[in-house]
Protein backbone atom coordinates (compact mmCIF):
# COMPACT_ATOMS: atom_id res chain seq x y z
CA UNK A 1 0.00 0.00 0.00
CA UNK A 2 1.21 3.34 -0.89
CA UNK A 3 1.01 6.44 0.59
CA UNK A 4 0.07 9.94 -2.19
CA UNK A 5 0.26 12.54 0.75
CA UNK A 6 0.22 12.85 4.36
CA UNK A 7 0.02 15.26 7.54
CA UNK A 8 -0.09 15.42 10.61
CA UNK A 9 -2.30 18.03 12.97
CA UNK A 10 -2.47 17.92 17.34
CA UNK A 11 -5.46 17.04 18.95
CA UNK A 12 -4.85 19.25 22.31
CA UNK A 13 -7.97 20.91 22.72
CA UNK A 14 -11.88 21.28 21.96
CA UNK A 15 -11.51 23.14 19.39
CA UNK A 16 -8.95 20.71 17.60
CA UNK A 17 -11.79 18.09 17.72
CA UNK A 18 -13.44 20.50 15.45
CA UNK A 19 -10.89 21.23 13.08
CA UNK A 20 -10.43 17.25 12.91
CA UNK A 21 -13.72 17.29 11.80
CA UNK A 22 -12.56 20.08 8.92
CA UNK A 23 -9.49 18.31 7.76
CA UNK A 24 -11.37 15.03 7.46
CA UNK A 25 -14.23 16.60 5.53
CA UNK A 26 -11.81 18.23 3.13
CA UNK A 27 -9.39 15.30 2.68
CA UNK A 28 -12.70 12.92 1.97
CA UNK A 29 -13.66 15.06 -0.09
CA UNK A 30 -10.62 15.99 -2.07
CA UNK A 31 -10.43 12.15 -2.84
CA UNK A 32 -14.19 12.25 -4.23
CA UNK A 33 -16.06 10.22 -1.74
CA UNK A 34 -19.93 9.91 -1.84
CA UNK A 35 -21.86 12.39 1.14
CA UNK A 36 -22.68 9.69 3.00
CA UNK A 37 -19.12 7.88 3.29
CA UNK A 38 -17.68 11.80 4.09
CA UNK A 39 -20.11 11.75 6.76
CA UNK A 40 -19.57 8.28 8.17
CA UNK A 41 -15.91 9.05 8.19
CA UNK A 42 -15.70 12.92 9.70
CA UNK A 43 -18.37 11.05 12.43
CA UNK A 44 -15.74 8.09 13.35
CA UNK A 45 -12.86 10.93 13.31
CA UNK A 46 -14.78 12.87 15.84
CA UNK A 47 -15.53 10.08 17.82
CA UNK A 48 -11.91 8.55 17.76
CA UNK A 49 -10.15 12.33 17.99
CA UNK A 50 -12.74 12.89 21.38
CA UNK A 51 -10.99 9.44 22.85
CA UNK A 52 -7.68 10.63 22.07
CA UNK A 53 -8.13 14.33 24.03
CA UNK A 54 -9.92 13.10 27.02
CA UNK A 55 -8.61 9.43 27.81
CA UNK A 56 -5.61 9.97 25.49
CA UNK A 57 -4.84 13.32 27.05
CA UNK A 58 -3.92 14.73 23.65
CA UNK A 59 -1.94 13.44 21.19
CA UNK A 60 -2.14 13.80 16.95
CA UNK A 61 -4.00 12.71 13.86
CA UNK A 62 -2.47 12.00 10.63
CA UNK A 63 -4.09 11.78 7.87
CA UNK A 64 -2.86 9.97 5.00
CA UNK A 65 -3.88 8.89 1.10
CA UNK A 66 -3.30 5.37 0.70
CA UNK A 67 -3.46 3.66 -2.58
CA UNK A 68 -4.02 -0.26 -3.13
CA UNK A 69 -4.30 -2.04 -6.18
CA UNK A 70 -5.35 1.38 -8.00
CA UNK A 71 -8.30 1.94 -5.12
CA UNK A 72 -7.69 5.26 -3.13
CA UNK A 73 -8.61 5.22 0.58
CA UNK A 74 -8.29 7.82 3.58
CA UNK A 75 -6.53 6.57 6.49
CA UNK A 76 -6.45 8.20 9.92
CA UNK A 77 -4.02 7.60 12.47
CA UNK A 78 -5.11 8.73 16.25
CA UNK A 79 -1.99 8.37 18.75
CA UNK A 80 -1.82 9.15 22.12
CA UNK A 81 1.00 8.96 24.80
CA UNK A 82 -1.86 8.51 27.36
CA UNK A 83 -2.32 5.67 29.84
CA UNK A 84 -3.41 3.29 26.96
CA UNK A 85 -6.49 0.77 27.77
CA UNK A 86 -6.04 -2.42 29.65
CA UNK A 87 -8.56 -4.15 28.09
CA UNK A 88 -9.07 -3.77 24.67
CA UNK A 89 -12.06 -6.25 23.95
CA UNK A 90 -13.94 -4.57 26.91
CA UNK A 91 -13.62 -0.98 25.36
CA UNK A 92 -15.09 -2.11 22.00
CA UNK A 93 -18.48 -3.24 23.44
CA UNK A 94 -21.23 -1.30 22.74
CA UNK A 95 -22.01 0.80 25.55
CA UNK A 96 -18.63 0.57 27.63
CA UNK A 97 -17.57 4.09 29.25
CA UNK A 98 -14.98 5.27 31.71
CA UNK A 99 -16.27 8.30 31.38
CA UNK A 100 -19.40 10.40 30.89
CA UNK A 101 -19.96 8.95 27.52
CA UNK A 102 -22.69 6.95 25.78
CA UNK A 103 -19.70 4.06 25.26
CA UNK A 104 -19.87 4.14 21.42
CA UNK A 105 -16.65 6.30 20.80
CA UNK A 106 -14.59 3.38 19.74
CA UNK A 107 -17.10 0.46 18.57
CA UNK A 108 -18.95 3.02 16.49
CA UNK A 109 -15.82 4.55 14.64
CA UNK A 110 -15.23 0.28 13.90
CA UNK A 111 -18.54 0.41 12.61
CA UNK A 112 -18.27 3.43 10.39
CA UNK A 113 -15.18 2.55 8.92
CA UNK A 114 -14.28 -0.21 6.40
CA UNK A 115 -10.54 -0.85 7.85
CA UNK A 116 -10.18 -0.81 11.67
CA UNK A 117 -7.12 -1.34 14.08
CA UNK A 118 -6.32 -0.79 17.24
CA UNK A 119 -3.09 -0.81 19.70
CA UNK A 120 -2.64 -0.06 23.33
CA UNK A 121 -1.20 -1.16 26.67
CA UNK A 122 -1.14 0.28 30.07
CA UNK A 123 1.78 3.03 30.21
CA UNK A 124 2.13 2.46 26.30
CA UNK A 125 -0.46 5.05 24.88
CA UNK A 126 -2.85 4.00 22.29
CA UNK A 127 -3.14 3.99 18.46
CA UNK A 128 -6.29 3.65 16.58
CA UNK A 129 -5.98 3.81 12.69
CA UNK A 130 -9.03 3.31 10.62
CA UNK A 131 -9.87 3.86 6.82
CA UNK A 132 -11.92 4.36 4.10
CA UNK A 133 -12.00 3.25 0.39
CA UNK A 134 -13.48 4.96 -2.18
CA UNK B 1 -17.12 32.94 24.00
CA UNK B 2 -19.94 32.73 21.81
CA UNK B 3 -23.45 31.56 22.41
CA UNK B 4 -26.02 29.95 20.32
CA UNK B 5 -29.08 32.42 20.28
CA UNK B 6 -32.18 30.58 21.76
CA UNK B 7 -35.25 32.14 20.44
CA UNK B 8 -39.05 32.21 21.94
CA UNK B 9 -41.63 31.60 19.38
CA UNK B 10 -45.15 32.01 21.68
CA UNK B 11 -44.59 29.52 24.47
CA UNK B 12 -41.91 27.48 22.85
CA UNK B 13 -37.63 28.01 22.62
CA UNK B 14 -36.37 27.58 19.15
CA UNK B 15 -32.59 26.65 18.77
CA UNK B 16 -31.29 26.69 15.84
CA UNK B 17 -27.20 25.12 15.63
CA UNK B 18 -25.81 26.39 12.64
CA UNK B 19 -22.41 25.87 13.90
CA UNK B 20 -20.34 22.75 13.77
CA UNK B 21 -19.97 22.99 17.75
CA UNK B 22 -17.11 22.51 19.92
CA UNK B 23 -18.16 20.50 23.14
CA UNK B 24 -17.46 23.57 25.09
CA UNK B 25 -20.15 25.03 22.96
CA UNK B 26 -22.58 22.31 23.08
CA UNK B 27 -22.63 22.23 27.08
CA UNK B 28 -23.14 25.85 27.43
CA UNK B 29 -25.90 24.96 24.56
CA UNK B 30 -27.31 22.67 27.08
CA UNK B 31 -27.23 24.94 30.38
CA UNK B 32 -28.49 28.40 28.62
CA UNK B 33 -31.88 25.68 26.92
CA UNK B 34 -32.36 24.65 30.55
CA UNK B 35 -31.97 27.72 32.11
CA UNK B 36 -34.36 29.39 29.57
CA UNK B 37 -37.08 26.11 30.06
CA UNK B 38 -37.37 27.83 33.65
CA UNK B 39 -36.75 31.17 33.34
CA UNK B 40 -39.76 31.31 30.43
CA UNK B 41 -41.57 28.73 31.55
CA UNK B 42 -41.66 27.34 27.93
CA UNK B 43 -44.01 24.15 26.81
CA UNK B 44 -41.85 23.24 23.87
CA UNK B 45 -37.64 23.21 22.88
CA UNK B 46 -37.65 23.44 19.04
CA UNK B 47 -33.87 21.98 17.78
CA UNK B 48 -33.27 22.59 14.44
CA UNK B 49 -30.46 21.00 13.06
CA UNK B 50 -30.66 21.18 9.39
CA UNK B 51 -27.36 22.67 9.00
CA UNK B 52 -25.64 19.94 10.90
CA UNK B 53 -23.41 17.78 8.52
CA UNK B 54 -22.13 15.67 11.61
CA UNK B 55 -23.98 14.18 14.80
CA UNK B 56 -21.44 12.11 16.79
CA UNK B 57 -22.25 10.69 20.20
CA UNK B 58 -21.30 13.89 22.29
CA UNK B 59 -23.80 16.14 20.07
CA UNK B 60 -26.78 12.97 20.74
CA UNK B 61 -25.68 12.73 24.20
CA UNK B 62 -26.57 16.28 24.53
CA UNK B 63 -30.15 16.48 22.36
CA UNK B 64 -30.89 13.43 25.04
CA UNK B 65 -29.66 15.35 28.28
CA UNK B 66 -32.15 18.42 26.59
CA UNK B 67 -35.10 16.40 26.04
CA UNK B 68 -34.43 14.31 29.29
CA UNK B 69 -34.12 17.84 31.35
CA UNK B 70 -36.91 19.27 29.60
CA UNK B 71 -39.41 16.46 29.85
CA UNK B 72 -38.23 16.68 33.92
CA UNK B 73 -39.61 20.90 33.53
CA UNK B 74 -42.91 19.54 31.80
CA UNK B 75 -41.40 20.83 28.17
CA UNK B 76 -41.46 19.01 24.76
CA UNK B 77 -38.25 18.59 23.15
CA UNK B 78 -38.52 18.26 19.23
CA UNK B 79 -35.00 18.13 16.64
CA UNK B 80 -36.39 18.75 13.46
CA UNK B 81 -34.15 18.64 9.92
CA UNK B 82 -31.92 16.11 10.45
CA UNK B 83 -30.21 15.43 7.12
CA UNK B 84 -30.22 11.64 5.47
CA UNK B 85 -26.36 11.77 6.04
CA UNK B 86 -26.80 11.85 9.61
CA UNK B 87 -29.53 9.93 9.78
CA UNK B 88 -27.97 7.03 8.13
CA UNK B 89 -24.62 7.54 9.55
CA UNK B 90 -26.28 7.54 13.28
CA UNK B 91 -27.84 4.25 12.65
CA UNK B 92 -24.49 3.03 11.65
CA UNK B 93 -23.03 4.30 14.71
CA UNK B 94 -25.69 2.49 16.42
CA UNK B 95 -26.68 5.76 18.46
CA UNK B 96 -30.68 5.60 18.75
CA UNK B 97 -30.95 8.76 20.28
CA UNK B 98 -34.19 7.44 23.00
CA UNK B 99 -36.27 9.60 24.09
CA UNK B 100 -35.67 12.09 21.72
CA UNK B 101 -38.86 13.27 19.76
CA UNK B 102 -37.79 14.04 15.48
CA UNK B 103 -39.77 15.82 13.06
CA UNK B 104 -38.71 16.63 9.44
CA UNK B 105 -38.85 20.40 9.76
CA UNK B 106 -40.00 23.47 12.21
CA UNK B 107 -43.10 23.28 10.70
CA UNK B 108 -44.22 19.82 11.33
CA UNK B 109 -42.10 20.10 14.97
CA UNK B 110 -44.14 23.03 15.74
CA UNK B 111 -47.33 20.95 15.11
CA UNK B 112 -45.89 18.43 17.33
CA UNK B 113 -45.29 20.15 20.12
CA UNK B 114 -48.72 21.50 20.03
CA UNK B 115 -50.36 17.80 19.28
CA UNK B 116 -51.77 16.38 22.74
CA UNK B 117 -50.30 12.69 22.48
CA UNK B 118 -46.57 11.87 23.11
CA UNK B 119 -47.26 11.29 19.64
CA UNK B 120 -48.25 13.25 16.68
CA UNK B 121 -48.60 10.83 13.13
CA UNK B 122 -48.97 14.66 11.34
CA UNK B 123 -46.15 16.08 13.17
CA UNK B 124 -43.45 13.01 13.84
CA UNK B 125 -42.17 10.34 15.56
CA UNK B 126 -40.37 9.60 18.99
CA UNK B 127 -37.03 8.23 17.51
CA UNK B 128 -36.52 5.31 19.36
CA UNK C 1 17.56 -10.83 -15.26
CA UNK C 2 21.33 -10.60 -14.85
CA UNK C 3 23.14 -6.91 -13.90
CA UNK C 4 24.30 -7.16 -17.13
CA UNK C 5 20.79 -6.75 -19.12
CA UNK C 6 20.34 -3.59 -17.02
CA UNK C 7 23.58 -2.05 -18.34
CA UNK C 8 23.01 -3.76 -21.39
CA UNK C 9 19.69 -2.44 -22.02
CA UNK C 10 20.69 1.23 -20.64
CA UNK C 11 23.38 0.94 -23.22
CA UNK C 12 21.48 0.48 -25.93
CA UNK C 13 18.95 2.74 -24.98
CA UNK C 14 20.32 5.66 -25.14
CA UNK C 15 20.72 6.00 -28.58
CA UNK C 16 22.75 9.59 -28.74
CA UNK C 17 22.00 10.23 -32.57
CA UNK C 18 18.36 9.26 -32.35
CA UNK C 19 18.50 6.56 -34.97
CA UNK C 20 16.86 4.23 -32.41
CA UNK C 21 13.52 6.46 -32.10
CA UNK C 22 13.74 6.30 -36.12
CA UNK C 23 14.07 3.52 -36.69
CA UNK C 24 11.09 2.17 -34.08
CA UNK C 25 8.62 5.31 -36.02
CA UNK C 26 9.44 3.93 -39.59
CA UNK C 27 8.83 0.43 -38.19
CA UNK C 28 5.43 1.85 -36.65
CA UNK C 29 4.47 4.05 -40.24
CA UNK C 30 5.32 0.81 -41.95
CA UNK C 31 2.90 -1.43 -40.23
CA UNK C 32 0.17 -1.86 -42.80
CA UNK C 33 -2.27 -2.61 -40.25
CA UNK C 34 -1.66 0.76 -38.14
CA UNK C 35 -4.51 3.40 -38.26
CA UNK C 36 -4.49 6.35 -40.37
CA UNK C 37 -6.32 8.46 -37.64
CA UNK C 38 -3.18 9.52 -36.06
CA UNK C 39 -0.64 11.67 -37.76
CA UNK C 40 2.91 11.24 -38.58
CA UNK C 41 4.32 13.63 -36.39
CA UNK C 42 1.66 12.85 -33.70
CA UNK C 43 3.34 9.47 -33.79
CA UNK C 44 6.59 10.87 -34.10
CA UNK C 45 6.00 13.27 -31.02
CA UNK C 46 4.82 10.30 -28.70
CA UNK C 47 7.25 7.50 -29.75
CA UNK C 48 10.34 10.17 -28.92
CA UNK C 49 8.20 11.27 -25.12
CA UNK C 50 7.89 7.25 -24.19
CA UNK C 51 11.74 6.39 -25.67
CA UNK C 52 12.71 8.87 -23.45
CA UNK C 53 10.80 7.88 -20.36
CA UNK C 54 11.96 4.36 -20.90
CA UNK C 55 15.26 5.85 -21.28
CA UNK C 56 15.22 7.10 -17.69
CA UNK C 57 13.14 4.31 -15.54
CA UNK C 58 16.09 1.63 -17.47
CA UNK C 59 19.02 3.93 -16.42
CA UNK C 60 17.67 4.00 -13.13
CA UNK C 61 17.99 0.05 -12.71
CA UNK C 62 14.67 -0.71 -12.20
CA UNK C 63 13.82 -3.20 -15.07
CA UNK C 64 11.38 -5.88 -13.40
CA UNK C 65 8.78 -4.11 -11.84
CA UNK C 66 6.41 -1.43 -14.00
CA UNK C 67 4.69 -0.54 -11.35
CA UNK C 68 7.55 0.78 -8.97
CA UNK C 69 8.35 4.57 -8.86
CA UNK C 70 10.96 4.88 -11.22
CA UNK C 71 8.39 3.89 -13.97
CA UNK C 72 5.36 6.56 -12.72
CA UNK C 73 6.41 8.67 -15.36
CA UNK C 74 6.41 5.78 -17.98
CA UNK C 75 2.82 4.39 -16.78
CA UNK C 76 1.17 7.72 -17.00
CA UNK C 77 2.36 8.40 -20.33
CA UNK C 78 1.32 5.04 -21.24
CA UNK C 79 -2.32 5.82 -19.38
CA UNK C 80 -2.76 9.26 -21.44
CA UNK C 81 -1.82 7.66 -24.66
CA UNK C 82 -4.39 4.93 -23.91
CA UNK C 83 -6.86 6.79 -23.48
CA UNK C 84 -6.31 9.42 -26.03
CA UNK C 85 -6.24 6.61 -28.33
CA UNK C 86 -9.02 4.83 -27.59
CA UNK C 87 -11.21 8.21 -27.73
CA UNK C 88 -9.87 8.29 -31.14
CA UNK C 89 -11.42 4.72 -32.01
CA UNK C 90 -8.26 2.53 -32.09
CA UNK C 91 -8.53 -1.13 -30.62
CA UNK C 92 -6.78 -2.32 -27.16
CA UNK C 93 -4.58 -3.81 -29.60
CA UNK C 94 -3.61 -1.50 -32.22
CA UNK C 95 -2.51 0.88 -28.66
CA UNK C 96 -0.48 -2.27 -27.17
CA UNK C 97 1.11 -2.37 -30.66
CA UNK C 98 2.93 1.32 -30.30
CA UNK C 99 4.77 -0.29 -27.54
CA UNK C 100 5.20 -3.97 -29.01
CA UNK C 101 6.53 -2.88 -31.59
CA UNK C 102 9.51 -1.38 -30.18
CA UNK C 103 10.89 -4.75 -29.18
CA UNK C 104 11.70 -5.18 -33.15
CA UNK C 105 13.68 -2.02 -33.29
CA UNK C 106 15.41 -3.11 -30.27
CA UNK C 107 16.01 -6.82 -31.02
CA UNK C 108 17.91 -5.48 -34.65
CA UNK C 109 20.94 -3.62 -32.56
CA UNK C 110 21.17 -6.35 -30.12
CA UNK C 111 21.11 -8.75 -32.59
CA UNK C 112 24.26 -6.46 -34.45
CA UNK C 113 25.83 -5.73 -30.87
CA UNK C 114 26.01 -9.25 -29.63
CA UNK C 115 26.72 -11.19 -32.63
CA UNK C 116 29.87 -12.59 -31.37
CA UNK C 117 27.99 -13.27 -27.55
CA UNK C 118 24.64 -15.73 -28.08
CA UNK C 119 24.47 -16.10 -24.21
CA UNK C 120 24.52 -12.42 -23.71
CA UNK C 121 22.02 -11.71 -27.04
CA UNK C 122 19.62 -14.32 -25.27
CA UNK C 123 19.68 -13.07 -22.25
CA UNK C 124 18.88 -9.31 -23.35
CA UNK C 125 16.57 -10.45 -25.61
CA UNK C 126 14.04 -12.62 -23.25
CA UNK C 127 15.05 -9.22 -20.67
CA UNK C 128 13.78 -6.47 -23.09
CA UNK C 129 10.70 -8.69 -24.42
CA UNK C 130 9.34 -9.21 -20.80
CA UNK C 131 9.59 -5.74 -20.04
CA UNK C 132 7.66 -4.79 -23.75
CA UNK C 133 5.25 -7.24 -22.90
CA UNK C 134 4.80 -5.77 -19.09
CA UNK C 135 4.38 -1.92 -20.62
CA UNK C 136 2.23 -3.44 -24.01
CA UNK C 137 0.00 -5.30 -21.17
CA UNK C 138 -0.39 -2.36 -19.22
CA UNK C 139 -1.94 -0.01 -22.11
CA UNK C 140 -4.40 -3.06 -22.21
CA UNK C 141 -5.53 -2.83 -18.96
CA UNK C 142 -5.83 0.68 -18.57
CA UNK C 143 -8.51 0.58 -21.42
CA UNK C 144 -9.72 -2.34 -19.47
CA UNK C 145 -10.82 0.51 -16.61
CA UNK C 146 -11.69 2.80 -18.89
CA UNK C 147 -14.79 0.63 -20.30
CA UNK C 148 -15.50 -0.60 -16.45
CA UNK C 149 -15.64 3.41 -15.67
CA UNK C 150 -18.00 3.57 -18.26
CA UNK C 151 -20.33 0.88 -17.25
CA UNK C 152 -20.24 2.09 -13.89
CA UNK C 153 -21.52 5.21 -14.87
CA UNK C 154 -23.95 3.64 -16.84
CA UNK C 155 -25.46 1.25 -14.44
CA UNK C 156 -25.57 4.42 -11.87
CA UNK C 157 -27.55 6.13 -14.47
CA UNK C 158 -30.10 3.38 -15.05
CA UNK C 159 -29.86 3.05 -11.31
CA UNK C 160 -31.69 6.32 -10.85
CA UNK C 161 -33.94 5.92 -14.03
CA UNK C 162 -35.41 2.41 -12.90
CA UNK C 163 -36.04 3.38 -9.09
CA UNK C 164 -37.90 6.60 -9.25
CA UNK C 165 -39.74 7.60 -5.69
CA UNK C 166 -43.79 8.33 -6.68
CA UNK C 167 -45.78 11.06 -4.54
CA UNK C 168 -48.94 8.73 -3.58
CA UNK C 169 -50.38 11.79 -1.92
CA UNK C 170 -49.73 14.59 0.10
CA UNK C 171 -46.73 13.79 2.51
CA UNK C 172 -47.22 10.17 1.51
CA UNK C 173 -44.23 8.60 -0.79
CA UNK C 174 -44.08 5.16 -2.33
CA UNK C 175 -40.57 3.34 -3.66
CA UNK C 176 -41.65 0.57 -5.99
CA UNK C 177 -38.70 -1.60 -6.04
CA UNK C 178 -38.39 -3.99 -9.34
CA UNK C 179 -35.59 -6.38 -9.75
CA UNK C 180 -32.96 -8.26 -7.76
CA UNK C 181 -31.28 -5.88 -5.33
CA UNK C 182 -27.70 -5.98 -4.78
CA UNK C 183 -25.83 -3.86 -1.96
CA UNK C 184 -24.87 -1.18 -3.59
CA UNK C 185 -28.05 -1.01 -5.38
CA UNK C 186 -29.86 -0.46 -2.23
CA UNK C 187 -27.64 1.61 -0.40
CA UNK C 188 -28.35 4.16 -3.37
CA UNK C 189 -31.61 3.59 -3.84
CA UNK C 190 -32.26 4.11 -0.32
CA UNK C 191 -30.54 7.41 0.02
CA UNK C 192 -32.65 8.63 -2.66
CA UNK C 193 -35.66 7.68 -0.43
CA UNK C 194 -34.52 9.55 2.25
CA UNK C 195 -33.40 12.72 0.37
CA UNK C 196 -36.90 12.46 -1.09
CA UNK C 197 -39.06 12.65 2.03
CA UNK C 198 -36.67 15.99 3.15
CA UNK C 199 -37.40 17.50 -0.25
CA UNK C 200 -41.13 16.65 -0.19
CA UNK C 201 -41.68 16.54 3.39
CA UNK C 202 -43.61 13.47 3.02
CA UNK C 203 -44.07 12.08 6.85
CA UNK C 204 -44.94 8.27 5.51
CA UNK C 205 -42.58 6.42 2.56
CA UNK C 206 -43.94 2.99 1.47
CA UNK C 207 -41.07 0.78 0.32
CA UNK C 208 -43.05 -1.98 -1.94
CA UNK C 209 -40.91 -4.96 -2.44
CA UNK C 210 -43.76 -6.64 -4.75
CA UNK C 211 -41.43 -6.57 -7.57
CA UNK C 212 -38.90 -8.08 -5.68
CA UNK C 213 -38.12 -12.10 -6.16
CA UNK C 214 -35.49 -12.22 -3.52
CA UNK C 215 -33.92 -10.43 -0.56
CA UNK C 216 -30.69 -11.80 0.77
CA UNK C 217 -29.19 -10.32 4.58
CA UNK C 218 -27.45 -7.69 3.43
CA UNK C 219 -30.41 -6.19 1.28
CA UNK C 220 -32.82 -7.00 3.99
CA UNK C 221 -29.92 -5.10 6.88
CA UNK C 222 -30.31 -2.35 4.38
CA UNK C 223 -33.94 -2.20 4.33
CA UNK C 224 -34.16 -1.76 8.26
CA UNK C 225 -31.33 0.61 8.41
CA UNK C 226 -33.55 2.99 6.22
CA UNK C 227 -36.67 2.73 7.81
CA UNK C 228 -34.78 3.96 10.88
CA UNK C 229 -32.62 6.47 9.38
CA UNK C 230 -36.51 7.50 8.25
CA UNK C 231 -37.60 7.32 12.05
CA UNK C 232 -34.47 9.29 12.92
CA UNK C 233 -35.43 12.05 10.66
CA UNK C 234 -38.69 11.76 11.50
CA UNK C 235 -40.82 10.20 9.19
CA UNK C 236 -42.19 6.88 9.03
CA UNK C 237 -41.48 3.76 6.85
CA UNK C 238 -44.16 0.97 5.78
CA UNK C 239 -43.04 -2.55 4.00
CA UNK C 240 -45.19 -4.08 1.82
CA UNK C 241 -45.35 -6.52 -0.76
CA UNK C 242 -43.59 -9.35 1.04
CA UNK C 243 -44.25 -12.24 -0.75
CA UNK C 244 -44.45 -15.63 1.56
CA UNK C 245 -40.58 -16.60 0.09
CA UNK C 246 -39.34 -13.61 1.29
CA UNK C 247 -40.96 -14.03 4.51
CA UNK C 248 -39.54 -17.22 4.81
CA UNK C 249 -36.28 -15.92 3.85
CA UNK C 250 -36.38 -13.21 6.58
CA UNK C 251 -37.38 -15.66 9.66
CA UNK C 252 -34.76 -18.08 8.20
CA UNK C 253 -32.18 -15.58 7.98
CA UNK C 254 -32.98 -14.66 11.34
CA UNK C 255 -33.61 -10.95 10.30
CA UNK C 256 -35.36 -9.09 12.87
CA UNK C 257 -38.54 -6.81 11.87
CA UNK C 258 -39.52 -5.12 15.37
CA UNK C 259 -41.50 -2.50 15.10
CA UNK C 260 -41.54 -2.10 11.65
CA UNK C 261 -44.69 -1.90 10.00
CA UNK C 262 -45.19 -4.24 7.35
CA UNK C 263 -48.29 -4.43 4.70
CA UNK C 264 -49.19 -7.72 2.62
CA UNK C 265 -50.25 -4.99 -0.71
CA UNK C 266 -49.08 -1.16 -1.62
CA UNK C 267 -52.77 -0.68 -1.24
CA UNK C 268 -53.24 -1.60 2.36
CA UNK C 269 -49.95 0.64 3.22
CA UNK C 270 -51.50 3.22 1.34
CA UNK C 271 -54.90 2.93 3.00
CA UNK C 272 -52.95 2.71 6.07
CA UNK C 273 -50.80 5.54 5.48
CA UNK C 274 -54.17 7.97 4.70
CA UNK C 275 -55.59 6.42 8.27
CA UNK C 276 -52.72 7.85 9.79
CA UNK C 277 -52.80 11.05 8.04
CA UNK C 278 -56.79 11.36 9.46
CA UNK C 279 -57.79 10.93 5.56
CA UNK C 280 -60.02 8.59 4.42
CA UNK C 281 -61.66 8.45 0.76
CA UNK C 282 -65.78 8.68 0.29
CA UNK C 283 -67.81 8.19 -2.44
CA UNK C 284 -68.97 11.31 -4.24
CA UNK C 285 -72.71 12.22 -5.56
CA UNK C 286 -72.31 12.06 -9.45
CA UNK C 287 -72.90 15.89 -10.61
CA UNK C 288 -76.12 15.63 -13.25
CA UNK C 289 -75.60 15.59 -16.52
CA UNK C 290 -76.62 17.98 -19.03
CA UNK C 291 -79.83 17.45 -21.24
CA UNK C 292 -81.19 14.80 -18.73
CA UNK C 293 -84.93 14.80 -17.76
CA UNK C 294 -85.31 16.10 -13.91
CA UNK C 295 -86.88 12.21 -13.21
CA UNK C 296 -83.91 10.53 -14.46
CA UNK C 297 -81.12 12.60 -12.64
CA UNK C 298 -82.93 12.26 -9.08
CA UNK C 299 -83.19 8.68 -9.94
CA UNK C 300 -79.44 8.56 -10.12
CA UNK C 301 -78.62 10.34 -7.70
Amino acid sequence: MDVERHDTVPISTDDDIVRVRQRVRDWAVSIGFSLVDQTKLVTAASELARNTLIYGRGGTLTLAVVVNNRKRGLQLTFADQGPGIPDIDLALKDGYTTGNGLGLGLSGARRLSQDFSITSKPGEGTRVVIARWN
Amino acid sequence: MERIPILKMGDSLLVSIQVDMHDRLAMTLQDDLTAKIVATRAKGVLIDISSLEVVDSFIGRMLANIAAMARVLDAKTVVVGMRPAVAITLVELGLSLSGVRTALNVEKGMLLIRSDGDEGDEGGRRAT
Amino acid sequence: MSRTDEVDIAELIKDPEGSLLQDWVRLQLADSRRSHVLNDSELQQQSREFLQLVRSAVQSGQLRDIEAREWDGARRMLEDLSRSRAALGLSPSQTAMFVFSLKEALFTRLRTQFAKDPERLASATWAISVLLDRLGLYTTEVYQKGREDVISRQQQEMLELSTPVVVLWDGVLALPLIGTLDSARTQVVMENLLQRIVDTGAGIAIIDITGVPTVDTLVAQHLLKTVAAARLMGADCIISGIRPQIAQTIVHLGVELQDVVTKATLADAFALALRRLNLGVQKVAAPARKGDSPAASSAET
